[in-house]
């Protein structure tokens, strides 16, 4: 028993160190895609993931990675489940790893919109919440694209440093 | 940030030999989720809704696609190109619970590639040839407006994974549909020919309006939101004329066919290859 809780915090520490294979300066556990890591009875590591979108095709990536990792530590019997439920948030991205966004210039994410339960509202007033450039702090920036190179970035430019940079939108 | 290091990375060679592009032979999306069928929801009924539901999606990320080079500025393709995987992300899990729920153990590959066009489930709106800008707008506006609403209810379906992929759908629907309504905002109220064009595809889509409220009767937030951005827009609500036919009943436009053609082509030439 001992030995397995020992293993468990192994096991979870060598996932919780894979990179992110879209935000390389992240770990799984960073992002927030790292469930967690669980040792059954029979010495099997169970490490639960979760896709940031639907359509992330780093997922099968993700899967790979953690799967190797720990299969390089030693543990012989890996498993690798998909949780969907509750569905990933970019609130789950730790304060480490919004501090690396940050320090690679790309600017984190502000609190994820509360569902309400009822329909989703839709706004269309211009009214926009400011994102200060990760450069240089300037709250004068704007938006040039809601979607960027990845599903889980927007696009925007600093109007004081002239800088474009990347933003993780709030989902 | 070194870009470098990330398509290092890529290159990397994996013993799963897992890839990142899309094309066939992808592990399971679903890969070791519990897809027991819960007591009290019929395994079929359950499929049938997956496949209606995943055909709505991958023909919607299909014309998505074919923007791509096309768009008017590269911000929008990219807008478009990222809307289309999350629709194809969307199809993908769908799929997936199908082939478990209907008991043939179909993968995804099986869905999107070995089924005619009389086998597609989704509502004719979704195969319409691009158009203009206007037109995919307006098209984007309402299918993202009458998904999200019906993935919010589906949100408490009493199968945990159908429940769970349209949990996860509300979040990235809520951003299409953002993205149509600012859209059809700035083009109604725009020039005089943006304005006009918008009109004719509010005009064009109007009658494939029927067939979204009989597959799923999301009439009031569609109606609601339509309201909203004609307002906001200046421009008036498309009068609704029924047409007969349904894609959810297998019947389809010309245009699905030479879509299908496209999507399938490789696929098919090449039945046993993995890409
Ligand atoms: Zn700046």
């Amino acid at each position: 028993m001992v030995t397995t809780l020992l293993d468990a915090r192994r096991a979870r520490h060598i996932a919780e160190q894979v990179p992110d294979p879209e935000l390389p300066m992240l770990t799984l556990a960073d992002l927030g895609v790292l469930r967690g890591v669980e040792v059954t009875d029979d010495g099997t590591v169970v490490a639960r993931l979760t896709p940031t979108y639907s359509g992330c095709p780093a997922m099968a990536e993700m899967r790979a990675g953690v799967a190797a990792r720990l299969r390089e530590a030693g543990y012989s019997r890996v498993e690798i489940r998909t949780e969907l439920d509750p569905p990933w948030s970019s609130d789950w991205i730790t304060p480490a790893g919004r501090r690396k966004l940050a320090e690679h210039g790309i600017a984190p994410p502000g609190a994820a919109p509360r569902s309400a339960g009822g329909p989703v509202p839709l706004v269309l007033s211009p009214t926009r919440h400011t994102v200060p450039c990760p450069r240089c702090g300037s709250a004068d920036t704007e938006e040039t694209s809601r979607f960027a190179a990845t599903s889980c970035k927007a696009l925007w430019r600093c109007r004081a440093c002239r800088e474009p940079f990347e933003y993780v939108k709030e989902i | 940030m070194s870009d470098d290091h990330v398509y290092m990375t890529l290159a990397e060679g994996h013993e799963d030999d897992t890839r990142w592009a899309y094309g066939t032979g992808f592990e399971d999306p679903l890969h070791g989720v519990d897809t027991t069928v819960p007591e009290g929801v019929d395994p079929a009924e359950l499929a049938a809704l997956c496949v209606a539901l995943g055909d709505d999606a991958l023909v919607q990320a299909q014309r998505l696609a074919e923007w791509t080079t096309r768009a008017p500025e590269l911000e929008e393709e990219v807008a478009l190109a990222n809307i289309g995987l999350d629709l194809l992300g969307q199809a993908r899990l769908l799929y997936s619970r199908a082939g478990q729920a209907d008991g043939t153990g179909r993968a995804e590959d099986a869905y999107a590639y070995f089924r005619d066009a009389a086998d597609f489930r989704n509502v004719r709106l979704a195969e319409l040839p691009n158009g203009d800008f206007a037109f995919s707008i307006v098209r984007m506006l309402l299918l993202s407006s009458w998904r999200l609403a019906h993935f919010q209810q589906l949100a408490s379906h009493p199968d945990p994974v159908l429940s769970a992929i349209a949990a996860k759908g509300v979040k990235e629907l809520a951003y299409h549909r953002q993205y149509a309504a600012e859209w059809s905002v700035r083009l109604g109220d725009g020039t005089e020919e943006s304005h006009r064009r918008m009109r004719a595809a509010l005009e064009q889509t109007a009658p494939y309006l029927g067939e979204l409220f009989t597959a799923h009767d999301a009439r009031d937030e569609v109606v609601a939101v339509l309201r909203q951005v004609t307002e906001a827009a200046g421009l008036p609500m498309p009068v609704y004329r029924p047409l007969p036919g349904a894609g959810r009943h297998g019947e389809h436009t010309e245009h699905l066919a030479p879509l299908l053609t496209e999507l399938q082509g490789v696929a098919r030439a090449h039945p046993e290859a993995t890409w």
